[in-house]
């Protein structure tokens, strides 16, 4: 409990932490306009060839500011295509976490006894395993250069954290006097769970949402720069940042250009997370 | 607690079985197989080495003779380094990668824990918002982030340190790949220490201890410790399958001779034993590492050991 009743005097630390909340939802929705917009926006493509700008280094000419790779390939360009791809893989497999996640716990808390405890077995085995090992062994056995393959594999990992809290939750919310009167009513269970649980979740799935997407983004960045990922001339920040790893010695800035762009992408999805999760769920 | 030791145990069994057969099948799904086309084997060759390691038997056949060969602690020879059994190849590199991974733990609980009590005594202090950041940083960095970044810093522009490779008994190779694996290690250590000791702290136990006349620093080692590292044991078993995901990124950035790359090298080239090997061996790791974990759980917070399974 806090001693003051008034309810707009916030702490110093609710303030600052508002701020940062705010710059970090400001520097996200940036970086994606740039990912859309910023490749059409250039005059040259993702896997444009300029013969005369070989492995050129930032600043030098107005044509290429953040220089070229060892191909001539502008390197502002291909970072910000590399930001779309990773963006989009993160995104749509945090989707396929969330479905996956969202049903697991939903099931198991409604229905509960003994498919209950099986459904939490299984999720407690998977998480004392090295889940993400298996995930790379699928990803080279059938899906190499295949995104659709990519998207699933990285989904699956990320889920169970997920079904855990969505399991709790439902537990405890089931047992509350509307759910009943929504049962009473002679609603099914699924219409139960649609209307009346989801919707009492989606604060808690907001928040695991946004801390699932970097999650998902490094996952995919992980299998691209072991090479499992997105093949060439496409490229996300993971493939990026494994040629600039490559050619650190000549071109460091083929490193940190798209080094710097992902560690800022994950840093102010964390922040978000972390401070949506402090508004919306003041038990932890 | 040897009756919930032996329980747990136990309960390792059937995981590994489980993961044994799926991972048998699933490698054997996948389209081509290790002399499938495009290998430069006429198919006469192609043939005889099929029947050779009797991949050309019924799957069930396969799955049999693999678990047998099993239970005789036989891990079955490498499809694509002929020369070489599976064995033989993951207990060449499994002394680089368990080196490097022991020294990565030890390196995070050494620099985490004492990070944590510090920042939990200051509260708010200047080595509080250091870990705050350090922490917030290091989550947002990958390895495969951290590993480029520290070898271009210390390894090229510096010259400080070797940039990658592997000679046996230099220490000074093993620095940047254990720092870049225990970075984020040490900052969740540090966090939950933190976290934890603030807890602990603030019970009604530790006002009677200090109340009684004893010393902070008393109080701080008999009475509050022991129960603030619980959450951080018990972190110890995620730690484990952070450290054995995280080695593979580790030794690719710095080509460690371990046994990482079969994994991946290993299910390009279909070959199945060597795949199965690495899951096995890794998988039995990660497990035990859990179990361990609990075991330790369970010595500190007696509590947990009489729960029913």
């Amino acid at each position: 409990m806090r001693g003051s009743t008034r309810a707009f005097d916030m702490s110093r630390s609710e303030w600052r932490r508002g701020r940062s909340l705010c710059a970090a939802a400001a520097v996200i929705a940036a970086l994606v306009l740039l990912a859309l917009l910023g490749p059409e926006a250039s005059p040259y493509s993702y896997s444009a060839l300029d013969w005369r700008h070989l492995s050129l280094p930032p600043g030098l000419t107005a044509a290429h500011w953040l220089g070229t790779d060892s191909l001539g390939r502008d390197l502002y360009v291909r970072t910000l295509y590399g930001l779309r791809v990773s963006l989009t893989i993160g995104v749509l497999s945090s989707a396929v976490s969330l479905l996956i996640g969202i049903a697991w716990g939903a099931l198991a808390g409604w229905v509960g006894g003994r498919l209950d405890a099986w459904m939490m077995r299984v999720v407690d085995v998977l998480y004392s395993l090295p889940y993400l090992f298996i995930v790379l062994v699928l990803a080279a056995l059938f899906g190499r250069g295949n995104v659709t393959v990519l998207l699933l594999a990285i989904g699956a990992v990320g889920w169970l954290t997920l079904a855990r809290v969505v399991r709790a939750q439902t537990l405890s919310l089931k047992r509350r006097e509307f759910i009943e009167a929504a049962r009473a009513t002679g609603l099914s269970a699924p219409q139960v769970l649609w209307r009346h649980v989801l919707p009492n979740l989606a604060g808690t799935i907001a928040v695991y949402a946004t801390l699932l997407v970097p999650q998902m983004i490094i996952y995919e960045s992980f299998l691209s720069f072991l090479g499992l990922g997105v093949e060439p001339p496409r490229a996300s920040l993971g493939s990026l940042i494994n040629s600039g790893a490559r050619q650190m010695l000549t071109a460091p800035w083929l490193l940190l250009v798209p080094a710097t762009v992902l560690v800022v992408l994950l840093l102010s999805f964390n922040i978000l997370g972390d401070g949506l999760r402090d508004v919306l769920d003041p038990t932890r | 607690m040897l009756g919930y030791a032996l329980r747990r145990i136990a309960g390792i069994v059937p995981v590994l079985l489980i993961l044994i057969t799926v991972s048998f099948f699933v490698i054997r799904l996948a389209p081509g197989g290790p002399f499938a086309a495009g290998r430069a084997l006429s198919g006469r060759a192609r043939e005889e080495l099929e029947r050779v390691y009797g991949l050309d038997r019924p799957l069930s056949v396969q799955y049999g003779h693999y678990l047998l060969a099993l239970a005789h602690g036989d891990l079955g020879p490498s499809y694509s380094m002929r020369d070489d059994t599976v064995a033989g190849l993951i207990g060449a590199g499994l002394p680089v990668s368990a080196t490097l991974g022991a020294a990565a733990l030890v390196l995070a609980v050494l620099s985490g824990v004492p990070l944590g009590v510090r920042a939990a005594l200051r509260r708010g202090g200047a080595l509080d918002r250091f870990l705050a950041a350090f922490a917030a940083l290091t989550l947002a960095l990958p390895s495969f982030v951290t590993g480029p970044l520290l070898a271009l810093a210390f390894g090229l522009w510096l010259r400080w340190l070797p940039v990658a490779g592997w000679q046996p008994d230099t220490p000074r190779d093993l620095i940047l790949p254990a720092v870049t694996l225990a970075l984020p290690l040490s900052a969740s250590i540090a966090r939950l220490m933190r976290a934890s000791l603030l807890e602990v702290l603030n019970a009604s136990y530790i006002r009677t201890a200090r109340a009684r006349g004893l010393g902070r620093a008393r109080v701080l080692w008999h009475h509050a410790l022991r129960p603030a590292l619980v959450p951080v044991v018990s972190y110890l078993g995620p730690a484990a399958t952070y450290l054995v995901t995280g080695s593979l990124v580790v030794e690719t950035v710095f080509q460690l001779p371990g046994t990482g790359r079969y994994l991946v090298e290993g299910a390009i080239d279909r070959d199945y034993t060597l795949v199965m090997g690495m899951v096995l061996v890794y998988g039995t790791l990660t497990l035990l590492a859990n179990l361990a974990a609990d075991l330790l759980h369970a010595w500190l917070d007696p509590r947990v050991r009489h729960e029913p399974l």
